[in-house]
């Protein structure tokens, strides 16, 4: 039933010939087929096709280590929406009415997504200009006593904007609604017609704390354009690079839910040793953020025997650190109090909504890109994979904890063992009307990109999809009859990009 | 109780002692370019053509723009000779635009301090409303560092705020994108006068790598006379608080 998919491993390129085109119907119903039989989507996005436009599934079996994809014509600028038989596709299907002026009937949440201007419209749009960011209907709730309060763009600190509206009753939130695109800065439209000679500087920042997850994404996509192979110790030190990432991040965290339940001890240890790794990143690179690092066809920086030997005290260092730190609220039942059964996601609802990285290892489901997709090193060496079962604040951090012990088991070991060899190879022209794929495992879960080539070899289209787009919806859902005062908890909790969400 | 005293023991005392003594910096850092235009052979433009964002310019003189510059090493990869490098100079943080444009021989121009009367307001406490406009969170993570204990940013006076209204000045990263300019526009508006308004890295500065988008502004400049520019992709936190230190007349 699934075998009209095209099947490719991560990190492969194809001709765009290869992907079979089905017609309108047939595609949507294998699309829906396929999640029903379990796969999951990574990516859904349209490629003007002359005046029309092509629709194109990008999907992910639960097992195999293979992905499918599969395109279609629209035919009319008007198509079924499959949003009420899988919610997982609801924001790829706004998206693409948004950015193409394609019609989903049915669709039962059809508004902006990023208010953002059509990057090509289809022949027969009935779309009009765009409308204001955060200018739109949103969900209410009618009845006595139920009030409405809106937050943002603006927050109090220093945080991205994005507005949230509240429909609560008393102190309860009976729904929360997030409307994005604040941060939208035209970075897909900006990429057609690239590579640019700025265009992996846009990768380091489609988010700016999951640099090393974009570029390594980014690498892999043009590498399998151009048919070259990355030499064993550049992936070994792209693992490393992304390690370290996944730490800082991770450790900032948990200081940070610890402190949003003013448990202020592991808040302001956790924010130093944060600190920490992102220092050891800027050993290899001269930046924290891992700007220059990561580079197509290799690394940017090699690591001298010196330098990692040095790297591995400095991990031991903040290892000891990190564990003590997080222990203590481990081991502190009032601020444990606060987290246990706080902002609660079923397993049931984070499949459905196709939820990726430690938000959804939080709802038992075992998903990792590392594992399940590998790529770089990772094909050769495993990390395990943690999961929890209770879908609370208390899981989400408990699994970032998790993981950082990981994490820190496996920098550890690498940087023991570097293989030896040049860290860079020459990327030479990138193939014609092919098309490209990459995953990774950001530290917020799944990074997905894809690059079409027209027939000069450069990208006609290239999708890019943040592991937020995927998960914003849960932190809605974690909302749900929960007090409203536990939104920041909740929020710092699933930590989502803006940026990364509105490209 | 207990549990957490020793913690603390364990964890130690960790505020460094900035500006009195230097921030140890790793080997790769790139702060201040160090140009040399006497180096270039004619008719040389690797620098030029490996510039991301048109930093680099050979007209009339090799320069680099550190408002434009992202500091990452195309430039000095590229040239074979030398004529670009960067130093492990921080301090980086300028008052005028024009200032952040480096060429060889010109006289470097760091912050200068505030004038007498806004310095008796703003000397010992300084408080910023912190505007995200499009940025990648990068800047604004290690702007949010400067109030970790590592840093302790409270100690010099200056403070984040969650209002407009009990804010000194402005905070901006990011390029300003077309939807955060009104909501920028309004926090700058509620903020009391007299008011300073900083440029915190490259997009702020001058768009950054998303510098010529359809959906932003190249930087604030053109929208809010700036006080202060800090340039870098994001900034050092010690490139930043420099910066700081430098207008509120903390550091020579």
């Amino acid at each position: 039933m699934t075998n009209d998919f095209y099947r490719l491993y991560n990190g492969s390129a194809i001709q765009r010939c290869n992907i079979p085109s089905l017609d309108q119907d047939e595609f949507l119903q294998k699309v829906l087929d396929a999640v029903d039989s379990g796969w999951r989507v990574c990516s859904y996005f349209g490629v003007p096709a002359g005046r029309e436009l092509e629709l194109y599934a990008l999907l992910a079996p639960k097992a195999g280590g293979q992905l499918g994809i599969a395109s279609t014509k629209v035919s009319g600028g008007r198509l079924p929406s499959l949003t009420p038989f899988c919610p997982q596709l609801h924001l790829f299907e706004r998206e693409i009415a948004e950015q193409y002026g394609v019609v989903f009937e049915n669709h039962p949440w059809g508004k902006p997504v990023r208010f953002q201007k059509a990057l090509r419209l289809v022949e027969e749009s009935e779309a009009s200009l765009p409308a204001l960011p955060g200018v739109m209907d949103f969900y209410q709730v009618q009845g006595d006593e139920i009030h409405e309060v809106a937050v943002g763009p603006v927050h109090a600190g220093i945080i991205e904007p994005g507005h949230f509206r509240f429909q609560c009753y008393g102190e309860k939130v009976l729904h929360l609604e997030i409307a994005l695109g604040y941060q939208h800065r035209g970075l897909e439209e900006m990429l057609i017609g690239g590579p640019h000679r700025v265009t992996l500087n846009q990768m380091e920042t489609v988010a700016g704390d999951t640099t090393v997850g974009h570029t390594v994404a980014y690498a892999m996509v043009v590498e399998a354009l151009a048919a070259v192979a990355v030499p064993a110790r550049a992936h070994a030190l792209r693992g490393v690079a992304m390690e370290l990432e996944r730490l800082a991040n991770h450790t900032g965290d948990l200081g940070a839910i610890s402190g949003d339940v003013g448990f202020l001890p592991t808040a302001s240890f956790c924010g130093r040793i944060r600190g920490d790794f992102l220092n050891m990143t800027a050993e290899l690179c001269g930046s924290r953020f891992s700007r220059g690092l990561i580079v197509p066809g290799g690394v940017g920086f090699d690591c001298t025997p010196l330098q990692a030997d040095a790297l591995r005290n400095r991990v031991a260092a903040a290892r000891r650190d990190l564990s003590n730190a997080t222990e203590l609220m481990w081991h502190t039942p009032s601020a444990l109090g606060r987290l246990e059964g706080t902002g609660r996601v079923s397993e049931q609802t984070a499949l459905d909504l196709g939820l990726v990285g430690p938000a959804a290892r939080a709802c038992g489901v075992n998903r990792d890109v590392r594992r399940d997709h590998p790529f770089g090193i990772y094909s050769l060496t495993q990390i395990p994979v943690e999961t929890l079962k209770t879908g609370d604040v208390f899981a989400r951090a408990m699994v970032r904890w998790l993981e950082a012990e990981k994490s820190l088991d496996y920098l550890d070991e690498q940087l023991k063992q570097l293989p030896a060899g040049n860290v860079e190879v020459e990327v030479g022209t990138l193939a014609c009307n092919h098309m490209a794929i990459a995953l990774t495992e950001g530290w917020r879960g799944e990074v997905c990109h894809v690059a079409l080539t027209d027939e000069r070899g450069r990208f006609s289209r290239y999708k890019i999809v943040d592991p937020s787009f995927h998960n914003w919806s849960g932190l809605a859902m974690a909302l749900r009859n929960e007090q409203i005062s536990d939104f920041p908890l909740c929020n710092k909790s699933f930590n989502l990009s803006y940026c990364g969400f509105d490209l | 109780m207990i549990e957490a005293i020793v913690a603390r023991i364990k964890q130690g005392h960790r505020t460094m002692r900035f500006p009195k003594e230097p921030v140890p910096l790793p080997e790769r850092f790139r702060g201040y370019p160090v140009v040399k235009g006497s180096a270039c052979p004619p008719d040389c433009r690797a620098c030029v053509d490996a510039c991301p964002t048109g930093a680099v310019t050979l007209e009339p003189a090799l320069s680099v723009d550190m408002g434009k510059c992202l500091f990452c090493p195309s430039c000095s990869r590229a040239c074979p000779h030398g004529a670009i490098e960067f130093s492990k100079d921080w301090r980086l943080a300028a008052n005028r635009r024009e200032d952040l444009v480096v060429t060889e021989g010109d006289e470097r121009r760091l912050a200068q301090a505030l004038e007498k009367k806004m310095l008796s307001l703003f000397g010992r406490s300084l408080k910023f409303r912190s505007v995200v406009a499009g940025s990648c969170n990068a800047c604004d993570a290690d702007t949010n560092v400067l109030s970790t204990i590592g840093w302790d940013l409270g100690r010099f006076g200056i403070q984040f705020v969650a209002s407009p209204r009990h804010a000194d000045g402005l905070w901006v990263t990011g390029p300003v994108t077309e939807h955060m300019r009104e909501a920028l526009l309004l926090t700058y508006e509620a903020i009391p006068a007299p008011k300073l308004v900083v440029a915190n890295g490259a997009c702020a500065i001058n768009g950054g790598p998303f510098i010529g988008s359809p959906e932003a502004h190249d930087g604030v400049g053109d929208l809010l006379p700036v006080d202060l520019y800090i340039p870098g992709c994001p900034p050092h936190p010690v490139t930043i608080l420099d910066g700081l230190l430098r207008l509120l007349d903390k550091v020579k």
